[in-house]
């Protein structure tokens, strides 16, 4: 590449990557000016007067908007649906990776048949089965009904087919029984698997909107995602208080994001072609 | 040992296991359901128990709150055929609102995507870094992109119109509460958060097709644009398949966007199928005619999915 053309090249790269990076500093902006300041025409770009009024606004607000507990509510689904994703997925690819049984080839077809379940037809549905089991308007809503998606399982299932099956084989020959193969040979061979599913499961988990929208009902048992709903309702044009609520709910999932984005895209992009 | 590509090129189904070369064990016995049956609790429960259910609600009148309910056969879908019943307008709006969102959102999200995936399918310095920036908004949820743009978008004190309005153009366009703009901005939107993911399909896609094809087409002494219809567009034809599948649904799916940046606006115009399914299966408590609206929705998918798998079987040359 020449020197014009190169420069000309990460030219378009950089324009194209302030398209998608610019609406987020904006929110980081807004989120440290004063609400006059917010909303001026026209707008200036730094916070003349930068100041965090918004974020104490946003952590001292009432009790309708308790958003420090809907932070800790997040944190513990997206966990607890992750530990639990990571338990009975890995569970279950490995019988389907490395068993003959009868019965195997209608269990993946079923599996592989919901992927084409529009989520929404489970929705009310579910909406019952959780009520029944008592799990309205509590956490227990947000972290077990989503374990049950396919993706864990299909993920893990075709890395654990890919394994060698040689260590397997020795540790057979010392003895050891399929539980032991499976949590001392397959699990440590498969970490980066599971740290990548473990990751994704915790993101989706976190960003979920529909679903806690309709089964929590008390502020104090929100998530963020619906807790970013009430606050749109409760502080209107209040635009630097909005936009830190906003950056709160962003902020671990970029990280986390940063931090792992080449696992995430890899485990995605994969995942993704299984169709 | 014959290399297993992590991503099956040809088909959107992943071949089985590599080489059936290890001895068979005995008869596994109980092993495999025993490993199985915590996933199968859960996938029975909240998947397949759901998937039935949800068709029996739809064959009652089913309301949450009331002791009573009785048994109506297919009365919630005859009502959604009816243009005298009280949900024929509402439902067949939504509807309609859910249908122009997918018809303007499907073509940029195939197109746009493809080419932001031929750009980072080249070698350069750099290019992972980049890869993470355009696919960065799709780590967010949908509450904060809706709570990020409708403040970006408001028409009164948005930075777009401000932006606008600066350089000259009309700086009172309304974004969230006008049409045509309301489809626009959640089009737009919706573009912005998932380009990227869209994207980075087609990449792994690009990545899969053998070089020796280029390789034979510049031999051929075809250009650019004849290696991309002969050998690139070929190629990526089940990668293709799955965007097109794949984002027609998550079109379908489209909820909090509307329910974030237009609350329906203007009138009812932008509330989605999915926004009026849930308001009336839970909030309105009547269960019964919002399930059978969802399977309404879910054959008319079921059709779109089947012609789509049509049109590109018909195109297959072989």
């Amino acid at each position: 590449m020449s020197k014009v053309k190169g420069i000309a090249w990460y030219t378009m790269l950089g324009g194209l990557s302030l398209i998608f990076i610019a609406p987020l500093v904006w929110m980081l902006l807004t989120s440290f000016k004063t609400t006059s300041e917010a909303t001026r025409v026209p707008p200036t770009i730094l916070p003349g007067d930068p100041t965090t009024a918004g974020y104490a606004e946003l952590f001292g607000g009432s009790s309708q908007t308790p958003v420090l507990r809907w932070f800790l509510n997040s944190m513990l689904a997206a966990t607890g649906q992750a530990v639990l994703v990571l338990i009975v997925a890995s569970m279950a690819a490995y019988a389907l990776a490395r068993f003959d049984f009868r019965g195997k080839n209608v269990i993946f077809g079923a599996i592989i048949a919901t992927l084409f379940v529009p989520i929404f037809t489970l929705i009310i549905p579910n909406f019952l089965i959780v009520d029944r089991l008592g799990w309205l308007d509590t956490l227990w809503a947000l972290i077990v009904p989503g374990a049950a998606s396919a993706f864990g399982v299909f993920f893990l299932r075709q890395f654990f087919s890919q394994l060698p099956r040689e260590l397997e084989e020795a540790a057979l020959l010392e003895g050891a029984n399929a539980w032991q193969i499976f949590v001392k040979v397959i699990l440590p061979l498969s970490k980066p698997a599971l740290a990548t599913l473990a990751t994704i499961s915790f993101l989706t988990n976190w960003n979920d909107f529909i679903w806690p929208v309709y089964v929590l009902f008390s502020p104090e048992n929100f998530t963020l995602p619906p807790g970013l709903g009430t606050l749109q309702g409760a502080y209107g044009v209040n635009y630097p208080v909005l936009m830190a609520g906003a950056a709160l709910a962003s902020i671990p999932a970029l990280l986390l994001f940063i931090v792992t984005q080449r696992y995430i895209i890899e485990g995605v992009s994969r995942s993704g072609l299984k169709g | 040992m014959v290399e297993q590509t992590v991503r099956p090129a040809t088909r959107p189904v992943p071949p089985v296991t590599p080489a059936p070369a290890a001895p068979r064990r005995r008869g596994p016995g109980a092993a495999p359901w025993l490993f199985l049956a915590p996933y199968l609790v859960l996938f029975t429960t909240f998947t397949l128990v759901p998937a039935v259910y949800g068709l029996w609600i739809s064959l009652h009148e089913w309301d949450y709150l009331l002791p009573g309910k009785p048994f109506v056969g297919v009365d919630n879908y005859g009502a959604l055929l009816d243009s005298g019943s009280a949900v024929y307008e509402s439902f067949w709006q939504s509807m309609q609102a859910t249908g122009i969102f997918t018809v303007f959102t499907v073509p940029l999200l195939v197109a746009l995507p493809l080419g932001v995936a031929l750009i980072l399918n080249r070698a350069f310095p750099g290019r992972t870094f980049f890869r993470a920036v355009y696919f960065a908004p799709y780590v967010l949820s949908v509450a904060v992109v809706g709570l990020l743009w409708r403040f970006v978008l408001d028409p009164n004190l948005g930075v777009v119109n401000a932006g606008l309005g600066a350089i000259g153009l009309p700086g009172d366009t309304p974004w969230t509460t006008g049409l045509p703009w309301a489809w626009i901005s959640l089009v737009g939107v919706t573009v912005w958060w998932t380009l990227g993911f869209n994207a980075v399909i087609y990449l792994a896609g690009l990545q899969d097709i053998p070089r020796e094809l280029y390789e034979a087409a510049s031999i051929d002494g075809g250009g650019k644009w004849a290696a991309f219809r002969h050998v690139t567009l070929p190629g990526l034809r089940p990668v293709l398949l799955f965007i097109v599948i794949n984002t027609v649904l998550a079109s379908a799916n489209m909820f909090g966007q509307a329910y974030l940046i237009t609350q329906g606006a203007p009138g009812q115009e932008t509330r989605t199928a999915i926004m009026y399914i849930a308001e009336e299966g839970l909030r309105n408590y009547r269960m019964g005619s919002a399930a059978a609206m969802s399977y309404v929705l879910t054959l008319a998918l079921l059709i779109i999915s089947l012609i789509v798998f049509r049109l590109f079987r018909e195109k297959d040359p072989s």
